[in-house]
């Protein structure tokens, strides 16, 4: 009952998938004209409450209301007829579809194009005079940049007329200067009037885009601050329940022989295409090398050459001072001291069928002291992967739990823990905290950094840059296949960022 | 986008859900029968009776159970390392050349325990041999292993009636088999097991293959939750890319399992050629690799389940004889209706009431809690 209606209002949400409580009597309001931010640790149930309020899942109990009048949201339909857009963290494009024949369809408006097209093209060049949201509608959606299809996803919600924007992750596929420029566009889209609902789980972003922030912790809506007057340091408290530090700490680093050495690599993809372009470089002992760079620039395909998993073309790769690159069998290199968190722990590092003993050994499988002649001795195997999952604080405590049912960080905790407890002289990492939460990512830096100190050599793939600048001792970064440039971790954000979009080498 | 599928406790998913489809077939086969003027009751009591009414509709029942757990077997192997192994009636037949090579020379010397080890193993190695081409071209070549296998039934159907014709057939007969086996090259019947529970097993050929039936079921438990190669199967199976991160390599695993399955279905025609007919006769298999997919798919791919689907099974084929008999309106075709509509229902359609049975269960331990009122 203040001063105007607010744009949404959730009363009472509930949902239950099963055993899962996602959803506990949620109360959310969102000023209208405002940006809203939505923080939580994964599995917090931020999605979920969005997915019911766009529609893919209907609340147990609960209200919805959209400027102060109940709605029933039966669909994405109906979400879209009361003024709800939603940008996916995938985005939902026909790649090789031009932007306006992605932005008209599903909203033809008949059964001939014509009339539908002719619409749809000065509703774009209208909002691209208001919003600042220029895109070529006659470009091909595959040849853009993904900040550009992002705002092609935006458009998409615009021309049907939202009044409410739901963003889901938007900036984790982003260099730092394109989401810089998404919130430009979001403060535009603000001051004209629209409301905006952004969910992440970067503080960083809430801090500098919010009006107003809503905590989610284990389903519950724990609080809601006016962004002016918290800190990163409450919201991380308030996200995790406890105190927890958000910078890694570790001193300097004693580099020693080189362990791990990369001499004019180059890689293919499955589609033929080159992803990595004659690129060098050594890891020494003691280490932690960062490769920096957006996401699909080649550094998968080096991680994957390097762990025997993809054939390079030409180059060498030397472990220990052992030649392997002609050798594509992961089973060898672990046997030379090579470890290698995968980058999808969904996809390569884990078998979420399986029960959890079953995955502490997975590649490992081999060890004798996990076999009994042709058979697995499954006491050992399970005494070692308890013993895991309590050095490891990997909950809930119990090996014979399947795998898809722990959370997102626990079971990244139970692919580090196999890594890392196997004692190995190079460690490979990809994204090792990507869909994590805090209190996990502080624990699997920590673990990150004791082994460096341990004098292993550490080679570190992620898209996360804070997480390369603080845990690298030196970083490289990779465009288009290529080493573009080494910097210290020192290095500005600015710089790096430019680095990683290939203007500045 | 539909709900999450939620957690459905083990006896809701391995006990009532199999039982609802079961009944649900029932049901429809009851109505098809009710339509061409029948009693469903009446059908019903003669199907049941004549497949575990009498010592001898049970013998029927467990010998025709027998070819189904090896053929289930076989497929459930295969599925566990993400192969779809539709070859299992070629394999089975071509199995069936291998038991009886070694039931036409080496039974007329020795006596049945000296010759069954033997005849096993040769069962098993042509069924192997006869998948191992298929595994072959899609471990290495990406041929489709559904398209190959299938083409391998045809080519082991025909190569068999050439066989059968040219080479095996006694000179002097007219029916394409080889000659009658020695009784060393023969399987005792099981007479003796039926009576233990005071079962008479009349003319009905279940033998010993049956136990061989059950030892498998025991093998392939171990050999796919209990060592190395079952683990490196399974991770195959379940997510080949982990797989390979793994070092495990693909091929060679693709090869084993096919061996392993391709063995299981051979190990099938030990129960007709050397159990029942004693010779090797022209499509002998009779379509139960084909059953066999059933079989894996409504047991769970686990040997307990496929065990309790093939005994099933071999109820609904044993009392569909029964029945076509004695009610003759009931004909052979509505017999495969009815052995359709149960495999569409306890294969195809299994998780139709999935989703309600979930919200049966996840709703009873809320009711404890207040419940917000809907506007």
């Amino acid at each position: 009952m203040s001063q105007s209606t607010p744009a949404i209002e959730l009363i009472g949400i509930d949902k239950r998938f099963g055993a899962v409580h996602a959803n506990r009597n949620i109360n959310l309001t969102v000023a209208k004209g405002s940006i809203h931010g939505i923080i939580g640790e994964n599995g917090a149930g931020k999605s979920t409450l969005m997915s019911i309020l766009y529609g893919f899942y209907h609340a147990d109990a609960g209200e919805i209301r959209v400027d102060g009048k109940t709605v029933t949201i039966k669909d994405s339909q109906a979400a879209i007829g009361v003024g709800i857009g939603m940008v996916h963290q995938h985005f939902m494009l026909v790649e090789n579809f031009t932007v306006l024949e992605n932005v008209v369809l599903g909203a033809e408006g008949g059964l001939l194009l014509a009339k539908g097209v002719s619409r749809v093209r000065s509703a774009l060049k209208q909002l691209s005079e208001d919003y600042q949201l220029e895109v070529d509608p006659d470009a091909v959606i595959e040849e853009l940049p993904v900040g550009l299809q992002q705002r092609v996803e935006i458009l998409k919600a615009m021309v049907r007329g939202a009044e409410i924007l739901i963003l889901d992750e938007p900036t984790g596929v982003l260099t730092p200067a394109e989401a810089d420029h998404l919130f430009k566009v979001l403060r535009v889209l603000r001051d004209q009037g629209k409301t905006i609902i952004l969910i992440t789980h970067k503080l960083r972003e809430i801090m500098a885009i919010t009006d107003t922030v809503s905590v989610m912790r284990r389903g519950e809506m724990v609080a809601t601050r006016k962004t002016a007057e918290t800190t990163v340091e409450e919201l991380a408290e308030l996200m995790v329940g406890r105190r927890v530090l958000l910078h890694v700490q570790k001193g300097a680093a004693h580099p020693g022989a080189v362990a791990l050495s990369v001499k004019n690599l180059t890689v293919k993809d499955s589609r033929g295409v080159t992803m990595v372009d004659n690129v060098s470089f050594d890891v020494r002992a003691g280490e932690i090398v960062g490769i920096a760079g957006v996401a699909g620039n080649g550094q998968s395909e080096l991680l994957e050459a390097i762990a025997g998993i993809r054939k390079p073309v030409s180059g060498t790769i030397t472990i220990n001072g052992q030649e392997v690159s002609t050798r594509t069998d992961p089973g060898l290199l672990r046997d030379l001291g090579l470890a290698h968190i995968p980058e999808d722990r969904h996809h390569m590092g884990l078998v979420l069928k399986f029960e959890e003993y079953e995955n502490s050994i997975l590649g490992y499988h081999k060890d004798d002291k996990y076999l009994s002649g042709p058979f697995l001795d499954l006491d050992a195997i399970q005494e070692d992967a308890k013993a895991k999952i309590e050095k490891y604080d990997i909950r809930p405590p119990n090996c014979r739990l399947k795998t898809a049912n722990f959370s997102g960080g626990n079971q990244q905790k139970i692919v580090v823990a196999r890594e890392i407890e196997r004692d190995p002289k190079v460690l490979i990492i990809g994204q090792p905290t990507r869909g994590v939460d805090i209190g996990a990512i502080e624990f699997i830096h920590r673990r990150i950094v004791e082994m460096r100190d341990a004098g292993k050599a550490i080679l570190l793939v992620s898209v996360e840059l804070d997480e390369i600048r603080s845990l690298s001792d030196r970083i490289l970064v990779m465009f288009a296949g290529h080493v573009v440039g080494e910097k210290t971790p020192d290095t500005g954000e600015q710089t790096l960022g430019l680095m990683m979009a290939g203007i500045a080498a | 986008m539909s709900a999450q599928p939620g957690q459905l406790p083990p006896f809701v998913n391995y006990g009532v859900m199999p039982l609802l489809n079961l009944v649900v077939a029932f049901l429809i086969s009851g109505i098809v029968v009710w339509f061409i003027g029948e009693s469903p009751a009446e059908a019903l009591r003669t199907l049941l009776e004549g497949a575990v009414g009498t010592g001898e509709g049970i013998g029927f029942t467990l010998f025709y159970a027998t070819n189904f757990i090896f053929t289930g077997l076989s497929v459930a192997v295969a599925i566990h390392c993400g192969l779809f192994n539709i070859g299992s009636e070629g394999q089975a037949y071509i199995g069936g050349l291998g038991a009886a090579l070694v039931a036409l020379t080496l039974g007329d010397v020795m006596p049945w325990y000296v010759t069954a080890p033997f005849a096993v193993v040769g069962a098993a190695l042509f069924g192997a041999l006869w998948a191992l081409l298929p595994a072959y071209l899609q471990a290495t070549r990406g041929s489709h292993i559904v398209i190959t296998t299938i083409m391998f039934n045809f080519i082991a159907a025909a190569l068999m009636v050439y066989l059968l014709v040219n080479v095996l057939r006694v000179p002097t007969a007219m029916a394409p088999e080889t000659r009658i086996f020695a009784e060393g090259g023969q399987l005792p019947k099981l007479g003796w097991l039926l009576a233990l529970f005071g079962l008479k097993i009349g003319a009905a050929p279940f033998n010993v293959s049956f136990l061989i039936a059950l030892a498998m079921c025991v093998v392939v438990w171990a050999l796919i939750w209990r060592t190395r190669i079952g683990y490196e199967i399974r991770t195959t199976g379940i997510n080949p890319t982990a797989a390979t991160y793994a070092g495990i390599n693909y091929t060679r695993m693709v090869v084993i399992a096919m061996l392993l399955s391709g063995g299981l279905a051979g190990m099938m025609a030990l129960n007709p050629v050397m159990g029942a007919s004693a010779r090797l006769q022209v499509e002998f298999v009779g379509g139960a690799g084909f059953v066999g997919i059933a079989v894996a798919l409504m047991g769970r791919n686990h040997p307990v389940g496929i065990v309790l689907a093939a005994i099933l099974f071999g109820v609904l084929y044993q009392g569909g004889n029964e029945l076509s008999f004695w009610i003759p309106t009931i004909s052979r075709d509505m017999i495969v209706v009815i052995q359709g509509l149960v495999i569409l229902f306890a294969g195809a359609l299994e998780y139709m009431f999935r989703p309600a049975l979930a919200r049966l269960f996840s709703r009873t331990p809320r009711s404890g809690e207040p419940a917000v009122a809907k506007a």
